[in-house]
């Protein structure tokens, strides 16, 4: 969707500059490059971790680890296919390779060569990616709106898409520790800290409950459990209580948890998910819903089945509802018909 | 360096079996890749008997040279070298392609001893053969990683890419080959997508090239042994020109075509052909 008009005038206008802009809010807490300092203390114990990156290390936090261990550090070039591949060749060799580029490029131009070298072959590569969903404000070539989708459907893959700092801490070791392919979201640079609040701990395959709420249940992934964290705060004012279970782990998804939380009767079941409405985490949920004869009453928050603007994030994030006003304001409409 | 020149009857009758066992295995199905896998005979049986080296008994011996078979319809060829090697029992050619069977008509890493990689998603190869050679590398490994690719797959950009990156890298424990045989799908691989000067090409990528009759058997042994004992800190390349069908003169002669049918009746003569030139 490209805006019609110029906007009107008087109002400053926000604008687009990094590409990868910040999500962190105003005064949020936050820690600088959570990926690549976990990577780094993974890699002092584990002398098969290896960096690769397709011209992208800086970008991807990657280059924390390059410093730290440059013999193990590998600049592939500007060749997505080339790092994916090369990825599985490492592997083979008994390394574990941590093969970083933006969503976009692993997802949709390394497809083919995720799925056959790394995925059918069953290769201990892990895949982390900077600017999932709508993290940038470049347009649809920087906008991988469509990357769980993508990823879910291929077999032997696990998928994560942490929250905040501290998930990223807990997730580097942990699926370091796992041996299967991963792709990972990533969020990189100054990443906001938010989960450390609610006793949180990663655990790979589980959701976990953060708060709880009589009238509707939220399950998420990503910046968007921040989005429902912040919104059932807002919510309660209007005393609405909101529940928050995020999902850190699309695949395998935690069915049990899932069932448990949205079988509880009374609850209306919103899934919200930085991520266009096909094929992520709304649409994994609503297909376990349905198949196991659970039935509340079921909303989607997600990106829109369109090519998205470019602009500043907050702009694109509030015009297509994944801010945290976007989702208030959603939730109220809902629960008020 | 080997002696070459009239010193290979070894090997000759080692490329006579693996055509043989391609031969069998293509009666099994009445058609396929047969036409690929008798041009490309000299250059396994060399590599299988001559170049590599191998455990028949421990496949995944970690001393081993690695092959990278990028073009996975060739299956069907390097099968044959495996079975001749001893690391798939001869017994098993009868299954080529059947339900349930090892050895599936696309070659995969996870349905066949011997298989590093799965291929056939045709491009692939030359990207995995840049990592292992830089895990080989990084584990002081002398081994080297031998990968066939077809000319075909010279369309593919990440071939490029990848080959780019290997010179990059100083890859010197990468020995590729390419099968010219000018056939892919749609027709002569020339007419499909103009390859040449391919060997200005390769050497302008930074790659050590030969260039070859491949189904020269003593020109496949030099150049083996010259990429084996080149100095240089290239990737290496060995461009092997070679005649689809080769070995059984009336599949030579045929039209030239990617997959091809061959009459019952035929697959005796294909034999008897292959005995015939054998005796020669």
């Amino acid at each position: 969707m490209k805006p019609a008009a110029p906007p009107p005038t008087g109002k400053p206008r926000l604008t687009t500059s990094a590409m990868i802009a910040s999500i962190a809010g105003e005064g949020q807490k936050t820690k600088p490059a959570p990926f690549g300092h976990a990577l780094v203390e993974v890699a002092k114990t584990r002398p098969d971790v290896l960096g690769m990156t397709a011209d992208l290390g800086k970008y991807t936090d990657l280059h924390i680890f390059g410093q730290a261990f440059p013999d193990r550090y590998y600049q592939m070039g500007m060749a997505e296919q080339l790092l994916f591949g090369a990825a599985s060749g490492l592997a083979a060799e008994g390394f574990t390779p941590f093969a970083t580029t933006y969503a976009v490029f692993a997802t949709r131009r390394a497809y083919d060569f995720i799925h056959q070298t790394i995925a059918e072959e069953d290769r201990n590569v892990k895949i982390v990616c900077a600017l999932p969903g709508l993290t940038s404000g470049y347009g649809p070539s920087h906008q991988a709106a469509e990357d769980l989708a993508l990823m879910r459907a291929m077999p032997n893959m696990t998928v994560i898409d942490p929250c905040d700092a501290h998930e990223i801490e807990q997730v580097v070791p942990a699926i370091a520790a796992h041996r299967g392919p991963v792709y990972m979201r990533l969020l990189r640079g100054q990443v906001p800290v938010v989960l450390d609040e609610y006793g949180y701990t990663f655990e790979l395959g589980r959701a976990k409950t953060l708060r709880g709420g009589d009238d509707v249940l939220i399950i998420s992934s990503g910046i968007m459990t921040m989005r429902a964290l912040d919104a059932a705060e807002e919510l309660k004012a209007d005393r609405i209580g909101a529940a928050v279970l995020h999902v850190p782990t699309i695949k395998p998804l935690d069915t049990e948890t899932i069932l448990r939380e949205a079988g509880k009767t009374g609850r209306m079941v919103v899934v919200a998910e930085n991520h266009t409405v096909v094929g992520g985490l709304g649409e994994a949920v609503a297909g376990l819903l349905l198949r196991s004869g659970v039935y509340p009453a079921f909303r989607q928050i997600g990106l829109p089945d369109e090519f998205l603007a470019a602009g500043a994030l907050p702009t694109l994030h509030d015009r297509y509802g994944i801010s945290t006003a976007a989702v208030v304001s959603r939730i109220k409409e809902w629960l008020s018909r | 360096m080997t002696p070459s020149k009239g010193h290979n009857k070894e090997l000759a009758e080692r490329a006579y079996r693996v055509r043989r066992n391609a031969v069998r295995m293509g009666e099994v199905q009445g058609q396929g890749y047969i036409a690929q896998a008798l041009d490309i005979a000299d250059v396994l049986a060399t590599a299988y008997f001559h170049a590599m080296r191998y455990r028949p008994e421990d496949p995944n011996w970690e001393g081993r040279d690695r092959f990278l078979l990028s073009n996975g319809h060739y299956a069907i060829a390097l099968y044959a070298a495996l079975i001749e090697a001893g690391i798939i029992p001869e017994e098993e050619l009868e299954t080529y392609g059947s339900d349930e069977s090892r050895l599936p008509m696309s070659g995969m890493a996870s349905y066949t001893p011997g298989m590093e990689m799965s291929g056939g998603s045709l491009g692939v190869g030359m990207s995995i053969a840049v990592g292992m050679a830089m895990g080989l590398k990084r584990k002081k490994s002398d081994s080297r990683v031998y990968i066939l690719f077809s000319d075909g797959e010279l369309d593919e950009g990440s071939v490029w890419e990848a080959m780019m990156s290997a010179a990059h890298h100083k890859l010197d424990n990468i020995i590729a080959v390419v099968d010219v045989n000018n056939q892919q799908a749609d027709g002569p691989s020339t007419q499909v997508m103009a390859f040449e000067p391919l060997g200005q090409k390769l050497e302008a990528f930074g790659w050590f090239v030969q260039r070859i009759d491949g189904n020269d058997l003593d020109a496949v042994v030099d150049a083996f042994d010259a990429a084996k004992d080149h100095k240089a800190p290239k990737p290496r390349i060995i461009v092997a020109d070679t005649l689809m069908g080769k070995g059984v003169p009336f599949l030579e002669a045929r039209e030239k075509n990617h997959f091809i049918r061959v009459d019952a009746h035929e697959w005796q003569l294909a034999l008897a052909a292959l005995d015939e030139g054998r005796l020669a």
